[in-house]
């Protein structure tokens, strides 16, 4: 049926469009004066074009019409007319004159970041998000939501089709207040990414070791998704974006609870920094943390993926030295691996490098305590 | 092939092809090097073809079937180095090796043993390349661009990959050193520079694109080559190098390399119009003049693939405006066919019709070009299968078609046979509509918010994904015909005449030449009026 359904649909181009309700054709107006600038400089262009096209195809088609052969048309014998050619030089350059300017007006509005009411840093990562709100402090993590995760897998027992919103749909979605001027500024963590939600009306790549910036100003609560746009890896087309847009009141509020939550959050990571936790604590604690943090690339049993991600069954980090292992947690490895020192806290550290060391058949039998954690 | 003919017996013996498959190792003669370039580049089209099949099959529906999201990307990458390094570039070197010593009346190319060496670096280059898919880790998996970071994280695949580029590289530079010696000394008298046939002038235009930007290339790589094992930091911010810097190198090589796959393609659209309109090319001069714009501007437009990466709006704009112009030039060479068309008495042969079809989807695909080079729209543009399919437009219904249609179109001349007429028909309507079966919706898709490279989308891009891949597979096996009326004529059919096509004679020296021609040609230059 659902087969059915989509053919039906790949056929008949849209009549049996309400297959999928959020089905579209063209770019989304989007939802900032910025958005609907691009999306009105997008029309106009595509209008040019229609133009000259029909002009031109029609030619095209008259003389495939009308000077065939077969119709006894004998073929005239002109190769150069210098005034018509000069013509059709300038015409096309008046006409390419005319796109310049709005494009240039548009362009001068996209890259003005100055007098911004608040900065949220994007920080890409394999493979998801990091936003930090410079203003408020806030700094959270935001991946595909499990669900999603779950349904993509290969020979997934469950349909893409009983997911809400499959694929662009996250865990902590980015909530940010309208009617704001938000300055955005990216950087990478591990390769380049880009981050683009559609409605804002721009994309903008996330280089590791550098910043660029971009702005927006939305004018209409609601939820607004999009994707990484920069080809990053393996899970690729799986770190979706949300953003959240709500009344500055709603916005404020968020921001309390968040602050709280992470209040307590920060006080529970204290409290375990200084506890002692058995080794069936940490095993527990460690695989939540490892199937978090760590499965997208070293995969939920420990097995990586060879020749792109080094198995942690029966390696030499996880089966050697508890120092080095603890390092390169805290550090990552260059381009290739992110390090964990801002992201998790001493309890998480400790528990999944101990879930390392002693899960996937490795049997070090040492574990580390967070106070060991620097 | 049996190409005696009265001139070879009387004056020279023993002139012809050497026996057995040595023939081929061995050859210096441009017709055999013409032939190997044209098999090599048919049967890496199939597989780059069927890559981009593993492609589409997964992208049928929502959700993964059948590939790993890693092996996905390997297939994405592999596809389009294989399908611009394999197909397109060796088939446009065939074809310079067949027509260019023939048009121009040339005894054959001016340094045969380069031209032989040239074509035999590119099985084991295609090997190295096609090996990684063995290795632990498999293939490389960024992206034909290689963008670092991203390419550095692979599996063992690096080395092999950048020395396979390397071997590509210095085949496609030898090929291009060999051609503009050729043009530029081995004219016939009084084949002076603006008499040469169009294709002649494309391929010499795209040559200095070529000995320009291979190098370029090749020490990009290798950079990424030094950052991997010897621990320089080119593109390493950490080091104080840039990740943009290379993508800086790589489209300074990029841009033109893909009109070093569409101008060759002019160079056959503009031979193929004036025979089946029965009237001279319009505007020959603007057209070599256009020609050689197009080839000036691809190199100060580079950066207009990176409209996102964060450029100084200075940088921004000045990439919008030089983009923008090209505009101009091609407009020029898309005018002056229709004007070659206009009162013509045209018949459509199946090198007709694949002519025609290009300039209508080749411009098509010079629409979304234009949208594209407007920076503000691109950031919603940029890295969505709006992209994908702007340059599968160019590509495909450009590229690809103005290889086809210059097959067909000289198929009778290389083998001395007619080809099947009715098959290729078949083969160009089945061909002129999957191709855009499989493209059209991807503007749809792309303009909706999908992003390339994906190998799983959300559920609203389900219809037009399933749609493209529809078309993908018809599109695909449509080209079994292809290769099956090619040997057909290859081994019989109807004998063709000289001239092949009604009035041929006059659009172009190969025309006086017997079908098939004997194995040298112009030995005794002809005198060109």
């Amino acid at each position: 049926m659902k087969k059915t359904k989509q053919l039906l649909g790949a056929l008949g181009l849209g009549i049996v469009g309400e297959a999928h309700a959020d089905y579209a054709l063209n770019m989304t107006q989007g939802v900032t004066q910025l958005s609907r600038d691009i999306y009105d400089l997008h029309m106009y262009i595509m209008w040019v074009c229609v133009a000259i096209g029909i002009g031109v195809y029609g030619l095209i088609v008259y003389s495939i019409m009308h000077h065939r052969k077969s119709k006894g048309a004998i073929p005239a014998h002109f190769h150069e007319n210098t005034k018509l050619e000069m013509v059709w030089t300038i015409i096309p350059f008046l006409i390419l004159l005319a796109m310049a300017v709005p494009a240039t007006k548009v362009m001068i509005e996209a890259y003005d970041t100055s007098a911004s009411d608040m900065t949220i840093k994007v920080t890409g990562y394999q493979w998801k998000w990091r936003y930090t709100y410079l203003d408020e402090g806030i700094d959270f993590f935001s991946s595909l939501d499990a669900k999603s995760n779950e349904a993509r897998q290969l020979g997934s027992k469950l349909s893409p089709e009983s997911v809400d919103h499959y694929l662009l749909n996250v865990d902590n979605p980015l909530v940010v207040p309208v009617n704001k001027k938000i300055r955005f500024v990216f950087t990478g963590a591990d390769v380049i990414h880009s981050w683009w939600v559609p409605a804002l009306g721009w994309k903008k790549d996330t280089i590791p070791g550098f910043v660029t910036d971009a702005w927006a100003k939305i004018e209409k609560p609601g939820v607004y998704r999009g994707q990484c746009a920069e080809l990053c890896g393996r899970d690729h087309g799986f770190m979706p974006i949300v953003v959240e847009a709500k009344s500055e009141q709603d916005y404020k509020a968020w921001v309390v609870a968040r602050k709280a939550a992470s209040e307590s959050k920060a006080q529970a990571a204290d409290a375990e920094a200084t506890k002692t936790f058995t080794m069936d604590e940490l095993m527990a604690k460690g695989q939540e943390v490892y199937n978090t943090n760590c499965a997208a690339c070293h995969q939920a049993n420990g097995e990586g993926i060879p020749g792109n991600f080094p198995a942690i069954r029966g390696s030499a980090v996880a089966t050697g030295p508890i120092d080095a292992h603890l390092n390169l947690v805290l550090q990552g490895k260059g381009s290739m691996m992110s390090g964990f020192a801002g992201s998790l806290s001493k309890a998480e550290v400790a528990a999944v490098v101990t879930y390392q060391r002693n899960g996937f058949g490795n049997s070090k039998g040492d574990l580390l305590q967070p106070s060991q954690v620097p | 092939m049996s190409a005696v003919t009265h001139e070879d017996v009387h004056a020279h013996h023993g002139h012809g092809p050497a026996e057995g498959l040595l023939r081929w190792v061995f050859t210096t003669n441009h017709k055999d090097i013409g032939t190997l370039y044209l098999t090599i580049a048919l049967v890496m089209f199939f597989v780059g073809g069927a890559m981009s099949l593993v492609i589409r099959a997964e992208l049928f529906e929502p959700g993964l079937q059948f590939v790993d999201p890693a092996f996905f990307n390997q297939m994405t990458t592999l596809h389009a180095l294989i399908m611009v390094f394999g197909a397109v570039m060796p088939a446009f070197a065939g074809l310079a090796n067949w027509m260019i010593p023939m048009m121009i009346g040339a005894p054959d190319m001016a340094l045969p043993r380069l031209n032989n060496w040239s074509f035999w670096i590119l099985p084991f280059a295609f090997t190295l390349l096609a090996s990684t898919l063995f290795m632990e880790g498999g293939a490389p998996a960024a992206g034909w661009t290689l963008y670092p970071p991203l390419v550095l994280q692979g599996g063992n695949h690096l080395p092999f990959a950048i020395f396979s580029i390397h071997l590509l590289g210095l085949s496609s530079i030898m090929a291009a050193i060999n051609i503009i010696v050729t043009i530029f000394n081995m004219r016939a008298p009084g084949m002076t520079m603006m008499k040469l046939p169009m294709f002649v002038w494309t391929w010499l235009i795209t040559a200095f694109l070529l000995i320009l930007v291979m190098p370029v290339f090749a020490g990009a790589v290798t950079m990424l080559l030094t950052d991997k094992f010897f621990g320089t930091s080119f593109f390493n911010a950490a080091g104080g190098g840039d990740p943009v810097l290379y993508q800086h190198l790589f489209w300074f090589f990029g841009h033109p390399e893909v009109y070093i796959l569409i101008l060759p393609s002019f160079g056959v659209i503009s031979t193929i119009i004036p025979t089946f309109a029965r009237k001279p090319l319009f505007g020959y001069s603007s057209m070599v003049y256009a020609t050689a714009s197009i080839g000036f501007l691809s190199f100060i437009v580079w950066a207009h693939h990176q409209f996102t990466v964060g450029m100084p709006i200075a940088g921004e704009l000045y990439f919008t405006y030089a983009t923008m112009l090209i505009a101009v030039p091609t407009g020029v060479k898309v005018f002056n066919w229709v004007a070659t068309m206009w009162k013509g008495a045209m018949t459509f042969e199946t090198p007709m019709l694949f002519a025609i079809a290009f300039v209508v989807l080749f411009t098509f695909g010079g629409f979304t070009g234009l949208m594209m080079s407007i920076s503000p729209a691109d950031l919603q543009y940029h890295d969505t299968y709006f992209i994908v399919a702007h340059f599968h437009y160019v590509l495909v219904p450009g590229a690809v078609f103005a290889l086809m249609a210059g097959t067909y179109y000289w198929l009778p001349k290389w083998t001395g046979h007619m080809y099947d007429e009715k098959l290729a028909k078949l083969h160009f309507w089945l061909t002129a509509i999957s191709v855009n079966v499989l493209f059209f919706p991807q503007h749809f898709s792309g303009l909706a918010g999908m992003p390339r490279r994906i190998p799983d989308y959300a559920l609203q891009f389900a219809e037009f994904n399933a749609m493209s891949s529809i078309g993908a597979f018809i599109f695909g096996f449509s080209q079994l015909i292809f290769a099956y009326v090619i040997i057909k004529a290859v081994r019989g059919g109807e004998k063709a005449t000289d001239e092949v096509w009604e009035g041929a004679k006059e659009h172009g020296l190969e025309w006086t030449l017997p079908s098939p021609p004997p194995y040298h040609t112009w030995e005794i230059a002809p005198e060109i009026k």
